[in-house]
């Protein structure tokens, strides 16, 4: 067995661990909807009671935001230690493991740095999603994101083995550069804060949805939700990963120019793959403005940062292989 | 702050306002409208308007980075591309109406900056704001016994003088039982801010008028051949609005060598590139040739220029005599790389010494493949089995109406195929130093070997190579880096950099007793904002314990 081989070996066991991470983290969230209704069933009947506490909650967030963004884990429903947590935690690092083995070996294999193409750019691409997770972790609880990253990673690695896959090849001239290695890692970087700021960002909104229905008094279906941060909480830590997504992003898009200018004589010329990188730019700098924006800050701006990943996305699985430009990098 | 009016942090404007307006008046409309296109309503609607302009431009192929791909879109939507042409679909980037969404935002920016920056120089040098009566209602506000003993004021200067370690700009207030300390920082989060939105427009500014001060020009050279930096030896030319030739600095060029590397070994990669140098020599006017090397992603700069290499190829040696053995043409003729194992296409044109005019169009193969129904291909990039096919024509070659033609275009409209694959006689086929006679006696043809002296076999140098080109001269790109380096370092600073106040509160109690208040607020983002006003007044006590040694008497409130 080549090192590639075992590579190929190592990613498949890394995308079996996922799935059973997967697995756990989503008992997780079963577990919490149960922990929240035996919740409601000691305090029933007291809806109204919930409603107060939320409102409460909500109304001191508001002034959270203004004066302080302490991150607090002011959830409805307290939510105490999970195996089930642990297990999905844990099986992730395993898995993460497993990964950063099929990328190094792969990079000894190709005897060069492992995002040189679309099947390894999807390989250390979802490694630095899983990395950047992995680091939040040891810094704030978003262990409820697990579903989430876990999820991602399985579907983005399953289009990359199957759609993807390249043998071993040298890198062509093009692509001879020490930019390679900086503008693709720094991008893939960025795209991994700004996958957690998306799931944070459509948290953020199921989370309103929740509290706005717990003021009318209805009750909702995700009841896990109650387990987890308010929205502001939430807006808050999606705010600080863009942001640092939007700095990365923006350091991609100056060494991209750089690079442009070294491989085709001009820093800009509008290929598209630039435009692309122009857009996600400009809708990140409309989020971060929309935030400071009267009327904008909360469920308007997240639907801004949920737009950027979307065109995150478009930009890597659509625009590499679909559109025509100087970028010919698929590898396809 | 002198933010818009609909800035978060800014107070909402008075009820009644816009709404009870009687009548504005010319300055009060422009007023009006002026107030409206600095908001951050407009900002943020125009950005966003400027990332969906910027997608069709995607879509659709542009004229600046692909030509040839819309004139493919012409002919592929004959009925669709000329209304796409009318609203400027193929130059998205400099049409009427993506300058005007980002002309207007810019206009918005320097709007909101101006009046920003005017506050912030006079907050730079103004003394933080007075403390707040309460300070409860405050971030992070928690409150301390002094040790016996200590003096209010004195308490208040111990913590001012630490404030002031802490690179916080002070003010000191005091009222009959209450003194306090107001300190701020982070001062640079605004002026990072500033910076970061200014050196946008710099940006701007210099993209906008930067091209229009240099050139780029392409230029084919076949190995052996010079050229020389002047208007002229450029194969096309585009000189900005302001480009002035007499800049060009004449150096001369030589192309000495083309080295191409191949993947012999990987099977799964086999053929692929793996470098290609152009070896060249740099003669500068009065100076001495210097040796030099352009590859893809490492330019050569020199006389004010970059040289980039673009492409290559290979530029068979072509010799045509008439029936008497006198040469009539001569030269290596650029062929055109058609896929990824070069088989190449190229044009010979004789227009005068034969009998009639003479059009070759060729077809080079380095190594030359035949499938199950006997066309050719070529199976390798390199040199392994070089061979030339020629087809003949004959009859008028259009040079002589005046109408610029490409060399790399043969008009057979006016001339009769003498060899081709449907004619009576095929193609010519030659490989490196073999001669063979054109049809119809007009004469023979020969495809020079470089390198005749190489053993039986070898033809890995029989065919001289081409690189083309791309010199550029763009006077501005050190300010466009100087101002990108500007927005990111802005960045950095306004996102990172936490503006904060902070107050240190000392009361008299009517006991006697010293109580201390600690507060802050945050402007902007701050998460760590709380921390930081605890850690003063820890900090803060531990200092006036130490400076007053008394008996145990701090209340642990
Ligand atoms: C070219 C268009 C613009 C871009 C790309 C842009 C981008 C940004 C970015 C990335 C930030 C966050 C980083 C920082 O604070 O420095 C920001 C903040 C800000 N921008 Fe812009 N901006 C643009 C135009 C404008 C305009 C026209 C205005 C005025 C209406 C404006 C007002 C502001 C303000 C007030 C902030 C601070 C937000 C806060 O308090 O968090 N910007 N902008």
């Amino acid at each position: 067995m080549n090192l590639n081989e075992l590579s190929i070996l190592s990613l498949y066991s890394a995308m079996a661990v996922y799935a059973l991470a997967f697995i756990a983290f989503s008992v997780d969230l079963a577990k919490r909807s149960a922990a929240v209704s035996s919740a409601e069933a000691t305090t029933a009947p007291g809806v109204a009671g919930e409603s107060s506490a939320a409102g409460a909650v909500a109304g001191g967030t508001t002034t959270l935001t203004r004066i302080s963004a302490r991150i607090a884990n002011d959830a409805a429903t307290p939510y105490g230690r999970s195996s089930s947590l642990r297990i999905g935690v844990s099986l992730t690092v395993l898995a993460w493991g497993l990964h950063l083995v099929a990328a190094v070996l792969r990079g000894i294999a190709a005897d060069r740095v492992p995002w040189a193409n679309m099947y390894e750019f999807a390989m250390t691409g979802t490694l630095l999603i899983v990395t950047v997770f992995l680091i939040v972790l040891t810094r704030t609880d978003l262990r409820f994101l697990g579903t989430f990253v876990t999820g991602l990673i399985l579907i983005l690695l399953g289009i990359a083995a199957v759609q993807f896959y390249v043998e071993v090849a040298p890198l062509p001239p093009a692509l001879q550069s020490v930019w390679l290695v900086i503008h693709v890692f720094v991008a893939s970087l960025g795209t991994g804060f700004f996958a957690l700021g998306f799931a944070l960002s459509f948290v953020q909104l199921l989370q309103f949805r929740r509290e706005e229905r717990v003021d009318t008094a209805k009750p909702g279906r995700l009841k896990f939700l109650k387990t987890l941060p308010s929205a502001a909480t939430l807006e808050n830590l999606a705010y600080r990963t863009n942001i640092i997504g939007f700095i990365l992003w923006t350091f991609t898009l100056m060494a991209g120019s750089i690079w442009a200018e070294r491989a085709w004589g001009r820093y800009w010329g509008w290929d598209t793959k630039e435009v692309w990188t122009f857009i996600i730019w400009v809708i990140y700098a409309g989020y971060i403005h929309a935030r400071a924006t009267r009327g904008w800050r909360g469920s308007r701006s997240a639907w801004l940062a949920i737009i950027g990943f979307a065109a995150v996305m478009f930009n890597f699985g659509i625009v590499n292989v679909f559109f025509k430009g100087l970028h010919a990098y698929s590898g396809l | 702050m002198s933010r818009p009016s609909d800035h978060i942090d800014s107070q909402p404007a008075p009820a009644g306002d816009g709404i009870t307006q009687p009548k504005l008046g010319f300055v009060g409309t422009l007023r009006w409208f002026w107030r409206q296109l600095t908001s951050m309503r407009t900002a943020l609607f125009l950005l966003l308007l400027l990332a969906i302009a910027a997608v069709p431009g995607s879509l659709v192929p542009q004229r600046s980075s692909d030509p040839n791909g819309v004139t493919q879109y012409f002919t592929d939507n004959p009925d669709l591309a000329p209304v796409l042409d009318k609203i400027q679909a193929f130059d998205v980037y400099s049409s009427a109406w993506f300058s005007s969404i980002y002309l207007l935002l810019f206009i918005s920016l320097i709007g909101c900056v101006i009046p920003r920056t005017k506050h912030h120089l006079q907050a730079l040098r103004a003394k933080p704001p007075k403390t707040p009566a309460r300070l409860a209602r405050l971030a992070g506000f928690t409150t301390r016994t002094a040790p016996a003993g200590t003096d209010a004021a004195a308490a208040v200067a111990s913590a001012r003088t630490l404030l002031k370690q802490g690179r916080y700009r002070v003010a000191l207030f005091d009222s009959p039982r209450e003194f306090s300390v107001s300190a701020e920082r982070g001062y640079m989060r605004e002026t990072g801010n500033l910076v970061f939105h200014s050196a946008l427009v710099g940006l701007l500014v210099v993209v906008g008028f930067g091209s229009g001060f240099g050139f780029s020009g392409q230029r084919v050279l076949v190995e052996g051949q010079t050229f020389v930096n002047t208007l002229l030896a450029y194969d096309s030319f585009n000189p900005g609005r302001f480009f002035n030739d007499t800049g060009l600095d004449p150096y001369k060029l030589t192309l000495d060598d083309f080295q191409v590397s191949y993947e012999t070994q990987n099977l799964d990669a086999f053929g692929q590139p793996l470098d290609f140098s152009a070896l060249v020599s740099v003669t500068p006017r009065g100076g001495d040739a210097q040796a030099g090397k352009v590859r893809v992603n490492d330019p050569l700069r020199t006389g004010g220029t970059s040289i980039y290499l673009l492409g290559n190829g290979y530029a068979p040696t072509i010799t045509v005599r008439d029936p008497q053995g006198t040469v009539v043409f001569t030269d290596s003729v650029p062929f055109l790389p058609q896929d990824a194992n070069l088989t190449s296409l190229g044009v010979v044109k004789v227009p005068d010494g034969l009998a009639e005019q003479v059009g070759l169009l060729g077809f080079f193969y380095p190594t030359q493949a035949e499938t199950t129904t006997g066309s050719y291909f070529s199976s390798f990039p390199d040199l392994t089995y070089p061979v030339l096919t020629l087809n003949v024509y004959a009859g008028d070659l259009g040079l002589d109406e005046g109408v610029p033609t490409s060399v790399y275009n043969l008009n057979t409209d006016h001339m009769e195929p003498l060899a081709t694959r449907t004619s009576d006689i095929k193609p010519l086929e030659l490989k490196p130093g073999e001669t063979q006679e054109l049809p119809n006696g007009l004469g023979s043809v020969t495809f020079e070997n470089a390198t005749p002296d190489a053993a039986e076999g070898d033809y890995s140098e029989s065919v001289p190579r081409f690189a083309s080109f791309d010199i550029h001269h763009d006077p501005t790109q050190g300010w466009v880096l100087l101002f990108a380096v500007l927005v990111l370092g802005g960045l950095l600073t306004s996102l990172f950099v936490p503006r904060r106040r902070l107050w240190v509160k000392a009361i008299e109690q009517a006991d006697g007793s010293v109580r201390l208040e600690y507060a802050g607020l945050a402007r902007g983002e701050d998460p760590a904002l709380e921390s930081a006003v605890a850690a003063l007044a820890d900090r803060h006590t531990t200092l006036l314990e130490r400076s007053n040694p008394a008996p145990k008497t701090a209340d642990p409130a």
